[in-house]
């Protein structure tokens, strides 16, 4: 179980909001994080600021999770090896689809973009199907 | 100057993304599962996020260019195809199941969970998978 935090979760959104403008106002790039990351393996793109930002973020959120109150208990006993189908579906998902959470999510809904609303419905309700399901599917065991 | 952009952006988003608790999986799972003790959260996380960004990405797109670019680098498609819903719903897929998105995953590396390592490295395989399974079929 985890509590509703409501506070918390409304100003780490507005947060996050606020870095996809800071980032589209000053260098004029969306804050996705999958297209950041698929960036990176791109020949013919700059790919300095894309290491800069990711860096940044898992130092910064390291050091939010261990100085600060944030720190939560890691997840123990989930199947580990469940993680390498879904990281892989999550990583083919989002470069076929154009977009993750952050950038058809956040930004792309943010101009509203046609496509973006079509891919965050999709990759939504499904999640929501595939974690209730699968819920269902641990209890009943 | 806008490498220092990137970082304090990056900072941001990783601070962001912590205290929002999208990088706790029981938190999103808590979220994404209907049936079980429902964790609103991260509707708020969404909702706060997009609070931001739909009053302020129409002020600025509406400026001639980013303040240290040339031009704002956006995506260039508007056709909703085939690939967009399935690749929506892969990812979905994964996302239910694990609880990580890209963006969570990458910045919880830094916890000491083995976790977010496995899956990162299985999402650059998925990433790269589909590169090169475009790519073929491209080339033939």
């Amino acid at each position: 179980m985890t509590e509703f935090t409501p506070v918390s979760a409304l100003a780490g959104g507005m947060l996050i909001g606020l870095s996809a403008t800071v980032l589209l106002l000053f260098n004029g790039r969306i804050a996705g994080i999958s297209g950041i990351v698929n960036g990176l393996f791109a020949a013919d793109d700059d790919r300095l600021w894309r290491v800069l930002f990711l860096v940044s973020m898992v130092l910064s959120a390291g050091l939010a999770y261990h100085l600060t109150p944030l720190a939560f208990s890691l997840r123990e006993g989930f199947p580990l090896w469940w993680l390498l189908p879904s990281g892989f579906l999550v990583g083919f998902g989002t470069r076929m689809g154009g977009g993750c959470t952050s950038g058809h999510g956040i930004c792309g809904l943010g101009r509203l973009s046609k496509r973006s609303l079509v891919a965050t419905a999709s990759f939504f309700l499904v999640g929501l199907a595939t974690a209730s399901v699968s819920a269902l599917l641990m209890a009943g065991v | 100057m806008n490498r220092l952009i990137a970082v304090l952006t990056g900072a941001m988003f990783g601070v962001g993304l912590t205290l929002a608790g999208m990088v706790n999986p029981y938190k999103v799972l808590n979220f994404l599962n209907l049936l079980g003790n429902w964790d609103p959260s991260l509707a708020l996380v969404m909702g706060g996020g997009l609070a931001v960004t739909l009053v302020s990405f129409r002020w600025v797109l509406n400026r001639p260019k980013p303040i240290l670019a040339a031009e704002f680098s956006l995506p260039v498609r508007f056709d909703i195809d085939r690939k967009l819903v399935i690749g929506g719903v892969l990812f979905g897929l994964g996302w239910g199941v694990a609880g990580y998105c890209p963006g969570p995953a990458i910045a919880a590396l830094s916890f000491g969970s083995a976790e977010p390592w496995l899956f990162v490295v299985a999402m650059l395989l998925g990433s790269f998978s589909c590169q090169w399974l475009d790519k073929r079929s491209s080339d033939s």
